[in-house]
């Protein structure tokens, strides 16, 4: 009896609550590998939960810092880099796959070779498509990547690219394990890798019931050291208002995208703390450059001087925004915060309308945004609010809209005349701003959606992303600014403030300003 | 009836050929490209959407990709989910449980509630119950769904507080899917009837819903075949033998009026486990219905055509299910097969 005793006493004296977070998500991951994909749930599903990358960026900022690679160098040219990897790193061990080797150069080889070498024996397999990868050009960026010793890798690039360690931190960039892949290759069943995933991440995925719940548990050989929480739950919850209601009734611990319209009442809810941080997005109306009139740049001022601004930051997004006057928010370096914006000035619109030689308006269409964006919570109510405040310049508008996958297809072929877009960034540099969306290039890709082309931008550009100093790189991004500026490709809207609602014991969370989730920081009391 | 079923699956092959056609063309006639989608914002270069849209086999001219898809269909591998890169029947047999699980649910309280409403409006024809009852039985048969399903969340879930908001169970309960039907399941993994009775709160509100068109439909099938029975000469006969009233409608009458009911009621599953779309996407219902409407919006055309066809197979079934079930229940139909 006194032994029953003793053992009952010690077991309630080891035994302690354990720390389950649930958070309700809006939608299921499209895949467990990150590399191939290019979606927020997956990003915060698996890339943070699962997975590590060489570099990552610190918790709630854009700041690149070591992960797997402890250090590195970067040659005069700016064509190599060497990365030394950090030894003692454990693959998680699932039903599956029990790991007899820590992680090294050969797993940095097998990521990125996937994804680099088209005849790489797992490059086709789950479809072959790297959505990140081949979309940001990194597919011929990097010539080769080089095993200098099991724990020394180098990346030897065409051209130099002074965003290369950003876009080395970002989601994507995930590293696989190696030797799982070739145990799953002789097993042939390839295509469990990106089902079944072993990563080096704080959590290890235990359960995944599609559109439902994901769960987790915490990885015990964690490089950085346990994480606090014992368990992680992703309740997958489309809609947002009943992911609030969940939120309320204790479901969940925290909801992703909460609708702005819900904020009020969460910040004065008292079981909850209303986190928020100023996002690194950008919301803007684009003008089809290559259609007249807009191909006018008199149009374009005229449009930008319309348009009341400052009422849509009230009226579409609840005040839960700042309002934009370059493409580059101020939390990215490289703002611009002295440059000259378009006010709201009705007289000036007509004059500069007058001047292009439409002195009584013209009939136009404005594309509004089919889905709901941080960067553009509304887009109906903002075409409404545009059509509006166009029509005392004469310009009668008509609001037009698609669904998503039409929307992004037509604008694609440059079917718009203006249309409603915006951009959270990837990696918080600015190139990430300036020339996906600006420049020449990215006209044919899709991403310039005003599908402007100033030679002299892309100059300025290209320069800035292939030094590495930051002063030069700083004032070539204040010179592109004033550039866009004066040609007005856009009319710039909103940088949103991104908030979170929290339950109030949860500790150690922090918001990104990218967009992604991160849990391994985060404990209950 | 061997022979009389093998000719109702030969008289389905057509069907199915016609609907495989139809959901394969249609999700490629909409605009929009499964490609740019992916791509979102980003855009990519027109090699890599070249290259992108070669891997997923659809640069292939339309004839070649229906084949290829119908070529594969018949030897049962039924293509790989575009965003997912899992098997389109391991998808569909993930979200299926939940369907027929809410699907079954909804049914039974629809039979529970229809079958007596009818009776009863059948039994007092022409009074005030008999309007009473199908007034409410019109209103619900034309109820929008979507509509009535807010009404309800908001009264029972956000200011009663009675119901869960959404989903099948709460994150709390760590239920691994053993049959994918959860109220088995949840015993099966030891939840007991913590479990259960939390997978019975989520389950009230989707069934009620869900369930509000058939009780509806059944509940006037009912009456208008009861009534049509309590005219027949045997009825007559045996009223005129003595026999008690009770006895004559629930013995003799009901059981034949019934039958056209039985046909209802089979047709009716085969429309829920369809169209239970608009429910589970109010209710982020894990089912068939909100993986379809999600594989139209990302152009996923392996699911969409492949879930289309699973779907159509299990309609083209259910009817098999109902005529084989109806000509055993009918002698006079029995005999003539």
């Amino acid at each position: 009896m006194k032994v029953l005793s003793l053992a009952i006493l010690l077991f309630v004296s080891t035994a302690r609550a354990e720390k389950t977070f649930v958070y309700c998500s809006e939608a299921s991951p499209s895949t467990f590998n990150p590399q191939m994909a290019d979606d927020g749930p997956t990003f915060n599903a698996a890339s943070q939960m699962l997975y590590n990358r060489l570099l990552e960026f610190e918790p709630g900022g854009t700041k690149v810092i070591p992960a797997l690679a402890e250090k590195w160098d970067i040659s005069k040219d700016g064509k190599t880099y060497t990365f030394h990897l950090r030894h003692n790193v454990s693959f998680h061990t699932t039903d599956t796959f029990k790991p007899t080797r820590s992680f090294n150069a050969d797993d940095v080889l097998f990521s990125f070779n996937r994804a680099l070498k088209t005849n790489h024996p797992y490059h086709q397999v789950n479809g072959g498509n790297y959505v990140y990868f081949q979309g940001m050009e990194l597919d011929k960026m990097i010539k080769e990547i080089q095993k200098v010793d099991d724990y020394t890798v180098r990346f030897v690039l065409n051209w130099a690219e002074a965003p290369f360690l950003a876009d080395l931190a970002m989601n994507f960039a995930v590293i696989l394990s190696g030797e799982y892949a070739d145990q799953l290759l002789k097993a042939k069943t390839p295509q469990k890798i990106d089902l079944e995933p072993v990563g080096t991440g704080p959590f290890v995925l235990k359960r995944y019931v599609k559109d439902n719940t994901i769960r987790y548990e915490a990885f015990q050989n964690f490089w950085r050291g346990r994480a606090k929480l014992d368990k992680v739950a992703f309740a997958i919850t489309p809609d947002a208002n009943v992911r609030f209601q969940k939120l309320k009734a204790g479901e969940c611990q925290l909801v992703a995208e909460p609708a702005p319209q819900d904020l009020k009442a969460m910040g004065e809810n008292p079981s909850l703390k209303l986190m928020s941080q100023p996002g690194a997005n950008i919301g803007y109306l684009a003008f089809n450059v290559e259609k007249a009139p807009y191909n006018k740049l008199a149009v374009r001022q005229a449009i930008a001087h319309a348009l009341n601004r400052e009422s849509y930051l009230q009226l579409v997004y609840q005040g839960t925004a700042t309002l934009a006057k370059n493409p580059l928010p101020p939390t990215v370096w490289g703002n611009d915060p002295h440059g000259k914006d378009y006010e709201y000035d009705i007289n000036k619109a007509k004059e500069l309308l007058k001047k292009a030689g439409y002195p009584n308006g013209f009939e136009a269409e404005i594309w509004t945004l089919p889905v709901s964006r941080p960067y553009n919570p509304n887009g109906k109510k903002m075409g409404e609010l545009m059509q509006s405040d166009l029509a005392k310049i004469g310009i009668k508008v008509k609001l037009v809209t698609y669904d998503w996958p039409t929307y992004l297809a037509k604008a694609h072929k440059g079917e718009h005349q203006m249309l409603q877009m915006g951009w959270t960034t990837d990696n918080g540099d600015p190139d990430n701003f300036m020339d996906i969306l600006l420049s020449c290039g990215a006209i044919s890709s899709g991403s310039n959606m005003a599908r402007w082309c100033d030679k002299d931008y892309d100059k300025i550009i290209l320069k800035a992303k292939t030094v590495s100093d930051l002063k030069i790189r700083t004032v070539q991004y204040v010179k592109a600014q004033e550039m866009f500026k004066k040609n007005a490709p856009w009319v710039t809207l909103a940088h949103a403030t991104v908030f979170r609602p929290v339950a109030k014991g949860v500790e150690g969370y922090r918001i990104s300003p990218l967009g992604v989730e991160d849990f391994y920081p985060v404990d209950i009391k | 009836m061997l022979r009389f079923f093998l000719k109702r699956l030969m008289h389905s092959v057509p069907t199915l050929i016609g609907v495989s056609l139809i959901a394969f063309l249609l999700i490629r006639l909409i605009p929009g490209d499964p490609v740019l989608m992916m791509l979102g914002e980003r855009g990519g270069s027109p090699e890599a959407v070249r290259e992108m849209r070669h891997n997923l086999g659809l640069d292939e001219p339309l004839w070649t990709q229906y084949f290829q898809f119908i070529g594969r269909a018949v030897h049962g591998d039924l293509g790989e989910s575009i965003i997912s890169k899992r098997g389109v029947w391991a998808e569909f047999t993930d979200h299926f449980p939940a369907t027929m699980e809410l699907s079954l649910v909804a049914l039974f309280w629809a039979i529970v509630l229809g079958i007596p409403m009818g009776v009863v409006a059948a039994l007092k024809r022409g009074q005030k119950l008999d309007h009473l009852l199908m007034s409410i039985s019109l209103i619900g048969y034309s109820m929008p769904i979507f509509w009535w399903g807010l009404i309800l969340i908001l009264v029972f879930s956000v200011h009663l507080g009675w119901t869960p908001v959404s989903g099948r169970i709460s994150a709390s309960f760590d239920v691994e899917p053993w049959s994918g039907f959860l109220f088995i399941d949840v015993w099966w993994r030891g939840l007991g009837f913590a479990g259960f009775w939390a997978a019975i709160r989520h389950m009230i509100l989707p069934a009620l819903v869900l369930g509000t068109i058939p009780v509806a439909a059944i509940a006037r099938m009912t009456r208008s075949s009861l009534l049509e029975v309590l005219r027949e000469d045997y009825v007559r006969t045996a009223k005129a033998k003595g026999l008690s009233f009770y006895r004559i409608v629930f013995v003799h009458a009901l059981k034949n009026a019934l039958l056209p009911v039985v046909t209802v009621i089979g047709l009716m599953l085969g429309s829920l486990l369809t169209g239970a779309v608009l429910t589970e996407t109010l209710f982020s219902w894990p089912g068939v219905g909100r993986w379809l409407v999600a594989s139209v919006l990302s152009r996923d055309y392996p699911v969409l055509q492949g879930g289309v066809l699973l779907l159509s197979v299990m309609i083209v079934m259910v009817n098999i299910a109902v005529d084989v079930l109806y000509t055993w229940l009918n002698p006079r139909l029995r005999d003539r097969i």
